[in-house]
């Protein structure tokens, strides 16, 4: 592995009383596609969400262990949390475009994090929408209502505005489950073309869907991390029994 | 838990099993005919390689279903793509058999012949790695499986033993040709079915512990 984007060191996560996570040690690829599957409960979005501190919008969350991103600790007490998420963004499993213009949605975070007065945000828009494939088909309609637009359109624009922020980590919590085969497997391979550029951790119910898009796979169970590796080598032969039996079917 | 997926995977896993249990018994049938001299086993060989054909189809047809409707990974994917080899792998071994039983056509002619001791000791070494193969296969035993694939080299140099004999029979005696090239072929064919038996344990090896031993990959892999 090269240098790893995420790296999480004997996370432990607690809702109150409750062990989210336990004992997550996790080191994350830089531009590659990590999967994180497990069955409802088993801790993946809640670790998903410890990646750009997400779940400090949740009382009674406590935290214990390391999380670096591109090796900086994001729970010390220094972190900026506004530019961490710009730099670590996410996407969620209902596409939710603010209900406002195309062009809108784009800016809205540019404009909040603005620091240079900057105005004239026409080339990020372009090349954000370009990016998730849009630009052709919206370039004449920037000031519609973002509400207009399909499922996938919106799911696309939703990746776009994280995109306009120059994120080095995209965060996917379920990004296709709200969607048809064909709007899916569209997203999927949108997600190949932007492993060149980002880091991609996606959580996925779709075990198929972890298998197509992802380099690696990590398997969680009970808040812990069951296995991790290749996802070629994890779909074919896996080394864990609990692993073996989630993929196959042969679960409780 | 898919309940029908497993049955299906069961059921594979049955008619496969009725498949090498066949073939198995057809070989034997065919060294029978060849050691008898008998053509009305030969027929019976002939007669039921048809119903191995057969087999054989129903047994694609089957994995065919399987991998494009249940997308199987990990063991089951293993398992499907071992099956599928195998299944091949016993539809020639069941030709061989034919191509051993049809000796006995030219065998009768030469009634007195007697018949190169390596042949029978091959068939013997071929018949016990069949049955290993299968029997680890049936019983998902690896350490069976390996066995098998050290066995080969006996019946390669008993291959060579018999060619090399066969040369100095028909320089002595150019009239036994026809008989000696039979033998030949019986040999050869001997060669082929452990070859297929060792390609059946190496299946059974990468089903079992995903481990891929053929063309000795395992030594040359240096991770």
């Amino acid at each position: 592995m090269s240098k790893p984007a995420i790296e999480t060191r004997y996370l432990n996560l607690f809702y109150d009383t409750f062990h989210a996570l336990e004992d997550i040690s996790i080191s994350i690829e830089e531009r590659k596609i990590t999967a994180l599957i497990g069955p409802s409960g088993c801790g993946k979005s809640t670790l998903v969400r410890v990646f750009n501190r997400m779940n400090d919008l949740i009382e009674g969350v406590h935290i214990t262990g390391q999380v670096l991103v591109e090796g900086e600790d994001i729970y010390a007490p220094n972190i900026d949390l506004i530019e961490l998420r710009r730099k670590v963004g996410m996407v969620f499993q209902r596409p939710n475009p603010f209900p406002l213009s195309i062009r809108k949605n784009i800016t809205f975070g540019l404009e909040i994090h603005n620091t240079t007065r900057k105005t004239d945000y026409s080339g990020i828009i372009e090349e954000s929408l370009r990016s998730v494939l849009l630009w052709d088909d919206l370039k004449d309609k920037l000031d519609r209502s973002a509400l207009e637009l399909s499922l996938e359109q919106q799911q696309r624009l939703c990746i776009a505005r994280v995109i306009a922020m120059k994120p080095k980590i995209i965060l996917m919590d379920e990004p296709c489950s709200a969607l048809d085969p064909i709007a899916t497997s569209r997203i999927e391979e949108l997600m190949q073309e932007l492993q060149k550029e980002y880091t991609i951790v996606i959580v996925t119910h779709n075990m198929q869907q972890a298998a197509r898009v992802s380099d690696y796979t990590a398997f969680l169970y009970l808040g812990k991390l069951i296995e991790y590796g290749e996802t070629k080598r994890l779909f074919s032969a896996p080394r864990e029994k609990q692993t073996e039996d989630y993929i196959t079917g042969r679960f409780g | 838990m898919d309940r029908h997926f497993q049955r299906e995977l069961e059921s594979l896993k049955t008619t496969l099993i009725k498949m090498a249990s066949i073939v198995e018994e057809n070989f034997a049938l065919a060294l029978r005919a060849v050691n008898e001299k008998n053509t009305e086993l030969t027929e019976r060989v002939i007669e039921t390689d048809k119903r191995i054909d057969q087999l054989e189809i129903e047994i694609d047809d089957a994995i065919i279903d399987l991998l494009a409707l249940q997308q199987p990974v990990a063991s089951d994917l293993r398992f499907i793509l071992a099956a599928l080899k195998i299944n091949n792998d016993l539809e020639r071994i069941g030709d061989h058999a034919v191509n051993i039983a049809e000796a006995t056509d030219v065998l009768i002619n030469y009634p007195d012949a007697i018949i190169l001791e390596e042949i029978p000791q091959m068939a013997n070494i071929a018949r016990a790695m069949l049955k290993d193969a299968l029997d680890s296969f049936i019983q998902e035993d690896p350490v069976k499986a390996r066995a098998v694939l050290t066995r080969d080299d006996q019946i390669d140099d008993l291959n060579r033993q018999v060619a090399r004999k066969i040369i100095e029979n028909v320089k002595c005696d150019t009239k036994l040709a026809e008989l000696e090239l039979e033998l030949a072929r019986v040999s050869r064919n001997l060669e082929r079915v452990a070859d297929l038996t060792t390609n059946i344990a190496e299946e059974v090896i990468f089903y079992i512990q995903a481990r891929i031993v053929k063309h000795h990959a395992e030594e040359k892999k240096t991770d």
